[in-house]
C-alpha cells in the first residue's frame, strides 16, 4: 500500500497543471490585439453555417419527425405530415422485438469494448517487452488492420469465414475432435454476431494499442522502479502505478468505443448481404429497416432518437474528459 | 511481468534472455493473428481462382495470376467508381480543410464570449452517431434535389470531416508557441502576416496529415454512398459489393478488388501514421 501512497498520479500532474495561470493573465491582451471582438466569429461563420445546415437542422429534423406520421405518401408530398405525439414511441417501446434489439446491441457493444480494450491493453504492455524487430512487426500488421477500409475488412472476414472455402472451418477441423467442414457460422444469430464481433475488434485494437503504447512511455520508469523497491509486484505496480496514469487515456478510449461499437452498422448490413435477419438486428439496422424497408420514416427516427439519448450519457463523460485535457492545453 | 524482468536483470542474462525469446513468440503470434486477414485477402487475389473452391487450401500461394484482377475490373465499370469516390473525397477535404483551419484558428488563437459553448458544441456534434442521421439526412437531400448528386454527398461528408479537422488543427495551433507569433508582430508583422509567414510553415504537416486522415475517412465511407447515390452513381466502397449476387459470391475477384480498393488507402495510411508522429513530436517538444 506505500507504494500506492508514494506514487499516486496526484504527484504526477501538478507540473503539467501549472502553466494554465498565465494564459488567464494574458487574455485581455490577447483580446486587444485580435483587432475586435467580432473576427473570431467571422472565422467560425462558414464552419458553423454547413454544420447547421447538414447537421443541426436534420438533427432537429430527427426530433419532429419521431413525433409524426412520415410514410411513402408524405414523402412524395401527397399528403402532409400529421402530428401524432408520442405514438411512434409507444409503438416502438410496445414492440418486443424492440427490447430484444436493445438488450441484443448492449451485449455486442459492451462485449465488442470489452474485448477491444483488454485485447489493446494486454498488446501494448507486450510491445514493450518484445525485441525491436517483434514490435515492427507487429505494428506493421496493426496499422495495415486500421487502415483497411471497413467494407474491405467485412468482405474479407465474409471469405474467411465461408461456410465451404473459408479457410477457418479448414484450419479448424485440422484440429484433432473438431468438424467444421461446411459450417456456416450465420446460422444463427449469436454465432453470426460473435464473428461479426470478431471483425469489429479486429479493427478496433490497433487504434487502442498505438494509443496506449504513446500513453505508457509517459508513464515515468522511476516511479516503476520505486514501487517495485517498495515491494509491488508486477500486478502491483501495473495496477497503482501504470493504470492511475493511463486513466485518463483508457478513460477518453472506452467511451469513443462504446460511442462506435453502438453505432455497428457497415458490418452486419454487408456480413448479410443488405438484408439482416431479425437475429442479426441491432439498434442501427433496426432502425434503417423500418425506415427505408418498412417506410415508416417517423418510427425508424423515433427508434434512432432513442439510440443517440442512449449514448448521451457515455458522450458526457467524454466530453469531460476532452474538456479537462483542452483547458490544459 | 515487470518483475520477471527485474529478477532477471538480478539472476543473469539467460534467464532474461529466455523471457525476451518467450515474449518475442507471443510478439509474433499477435504479428500473425492481426496481419492473417491482410495476407490473406493478397493470396486470394493473386492465386488461380480454380484453386480459391479447394475445401482444403493451402496456406500459401499456389501460384501466380493476375486474372482475377482483371475479372474485378470486367464484373462492374470500376474507374467510374473511383474517380467519383476521388471527386467527393479531394471536395470534402479541400472545403473542410480550409473552414476547418478558419474556425480552429478562431477557438485556438482568440478569447471571446462563447468560445467554451463552441468547442462544447463541436465535440458533442463529432459524437452524434452518423448512421442515426441517415434519416433526416435523406429527406433534407431529397428537399433540396440533392439527392443522387456527388454535392449532396460532398456536403453530407462535411459534417463528420469538419468537427474532426477543427479539433486536429486546434491541437497542432495549440502547439505552437504564441510568442513566435508576437516577436514577428513585434518586428512589424501584422497579424494576418505573422500567421503566413511563421504559424502557416509550421503547420503544414499537421495540415497535410489532418488532410490525408480525413480523405480516407471520406473514401472509406459505405452507407451514406449506398443511400444517397442510385446504383449508376455508386462509388468505390459500394462497387465492392457488386461481386455478391444472387449466384453467390465471386470470392477471388473480390478480393482482388478488396485489394485494389485496400492497398493505396493502406499506403496512404501509413504515410500519415509517420507525419502525424513527426507533427505532434515536433510540437511536444517545445511544450
Amino acid at each position: 500500500m506505500s507504494a500506492a501512497d508514494t506514487t499516486t498520479p496526484a504527484k504526477v500532474p501538478p507540473p503539467r497543471q501549472a502553466p494554465p495561470p498565465p494564459p488567464v493573465a494574458k487574455a485581455p491582451r490577447r483580446g486587444g490585439t485580435s483587432g475586435g471582438a467580432a473576427t473570431p466569429w467571422l472565422l467560425l461563420a462558414p464552419c458553423l453555417l454547413i454544420l447547421a445546415l447538414v447537421l443541426g437542422y436534420p438533427l432537429f429534423r430527427l426530433v419532429t419527425l419521431s413525433f409524426q406520421k412520415f410514410g411513402q405518401s408524405q414523402l412524395w408530398g401527397f399528403q402532409p405530415a400529421d402530428w401524432v405525439g408520442f405514438h411512434n414511441f409507444s409503438g416502438v417501446l410496445g414492440d418486443s422485438e424492440f427490447w430484444q434489439v436493445v438488450v441484443r446491441t448492449i451485449v455486442f457493444a459492451a462485449g465488442s469494448v470489452v474485448f477491444t480494450m483488454v485485447l489493446g491493453m494486454l498488446i501494448a504492455l507486450l510491445l514493450q517487452r518484445v525485441s525491436g524487430w517483434v514490435k515492427t512487426l507487429v505494428n506493421i500488421a496493426l496499422v495495415a488492420s486500421w487502415g483497411m477500409p471497413i467494407i474491405v475488412a467485412t468482405t474479407v472476414f465474409k471469405w474467411l469465414f465461408d461456410a465451404d472455402y473459408g479457410i477457418l472451418n479448414a484450419l479448424l477441423s485440422k484440429l484433432p475432435g473438431v468438424d467444421l467442414i461446411g459450417h456456416n457460422w450465420f446460422a444463427s444469430g449469436p454465432q453470426g454476431l460473435a464473428v461479426i464481433m470478431l471483425l469489429v475488434v479486429w479493427g478496433a485494437v490497433p487504434f487502442v494499442v498505438i494509443t496506449l503504447s504513446a500513453g505508457l512511455t509517459q508513464v515515468p520508469a522511476e516511479l516503476e522502479e520505486a514501487a517495485r523497491l517498495d515491494g509491488a509486484g508486477a500486478w502491483g505496480v501495473f495496477r497503482y502505478v501504470t493504470l492511475p496514469i493511463l486513466k485518463p487515456i483508457i478513460v477518453m478510449l472506452t467511451t469513443l468505443s462504446v460511442i462506435w461499437d453502438m453505432g455497428v452498422f457497415p458490418q452486419v448490413f454487408v456480413m448479410r448481404n443488405g438484408h439482416p435477419e431479425q437475429e442479426f438486428q441491432l439498434l442501427t439496422t433496426y432502425s434503417y429497416d423500418r425506415a427505408f424497408v418498412v417506410n415508416d420514416y417517423a418510427q425508424g427516427s423515433a427508434i434512432a432518437l432513442i439510440t443517440v439519448v442512449l449514448l448521451l450519457g457515455v458522450v458526457a463523460v467524454y466530453m469531460r474528459q476532452m474538456l479537462k485535457i483542452g483547458e490544459v492545453e | 511481468m515487470t518483475t520477471m524482468n527485474a529478477v532477471a536483470t538480478a539472476g543473469g542474462g539467460s534467464r532474461r534472455r529466455r523471457s525476451r525469446l518467450g515474449w518475442n513468440l507471443l510478439g509474433l503470434l499477435v504479428f500473425l493473428t492481426a496481419g492473417f486477414p491482410v495476407y490473406w485477402m493478397l493470396n486470394t487475389a493473386i492465386k488461380p481462382a480454380k484453386d480459391t473452391i479447394d475445401p482444403d487450401p493451402s496456406l500459401f500461394p499456389t501460384g501466380f495470376t493476375l486474372s482475377n484482377f482483371s475479372r474485378a475490373l470486367d464484373i462492374a465499370d470500376f474507374w467510374g467508381p473511383v474517380g467519383r469516390s476521388l471527386i467527393v473525397s479531394l471536395s470534402v477535404v479541400a472545403i473542410g480543410i480550409v473552414v476547418g483551419m478558419l474556425a480552429a484558428l478562431a477557438i485556438s488563437r482568440f478569447a471571446f464570449r462563447g468560445r467554451k459553448i463552441v468547442i462544447v458544441g463541436i465535440l458533442a456534434v463529432q459524437m452524434v452517431p452518423l448512421v442515426a442521421m441517415i434519416i433526416p439526412v435523406f429527406l433534407l437531400l431529397n428537399d433540396l434535389h440533392q439527392y443522387d448528386k456527388l454535392t449532396g454527398l460532398i456536403i453530407t461528408y462535411l459534417t463528420f470531416i469538419l468537427p474532426f479537422t477543427v479539433w486536429t488543427l486546434r491541437g497542432f495551433i495549440v502547439n505552437i508557441p504564441r510568442e513566435l507569433e508576437e516577436a514577428a508582430m513585434v518586428d512589424g508583422c501584422s497579424r494576418t502576416a505573422a500567421f503566413v509567414r511563421v504559424v502557416f510553415p509550421l503547420l503544414a504537416p499537421g495540415m497535410v496529415a489532418t488532410s490525408v486522415y480525413g480523405f480516407i475517412q471520406a473514401w472509406n465511407e459505405y452507407l451514406y454512398a449506398l443511400m444517397l447515390l442510385s446504383q449508376e452513381h455508386q462509388t468505390a466502397t459500394v462497387w465492392l459489393g457488386n461481386f455478391t449476387t444472387k449466384h453467390g459470391t465471386e470470392y477471388a475477384p473480390m478480393m482482388a478488388g478488396a485489394t485494389m480498393m485496400a492497398v493505396p488507402i493502406v499506403v496512404l495510411f501509413l504515410l500519415v501514421q509517420r507525419k502525424m508522429a513527426a507533427g505532434l513530436t515536433a510540437g511536444a517538444v517545445k511544450g
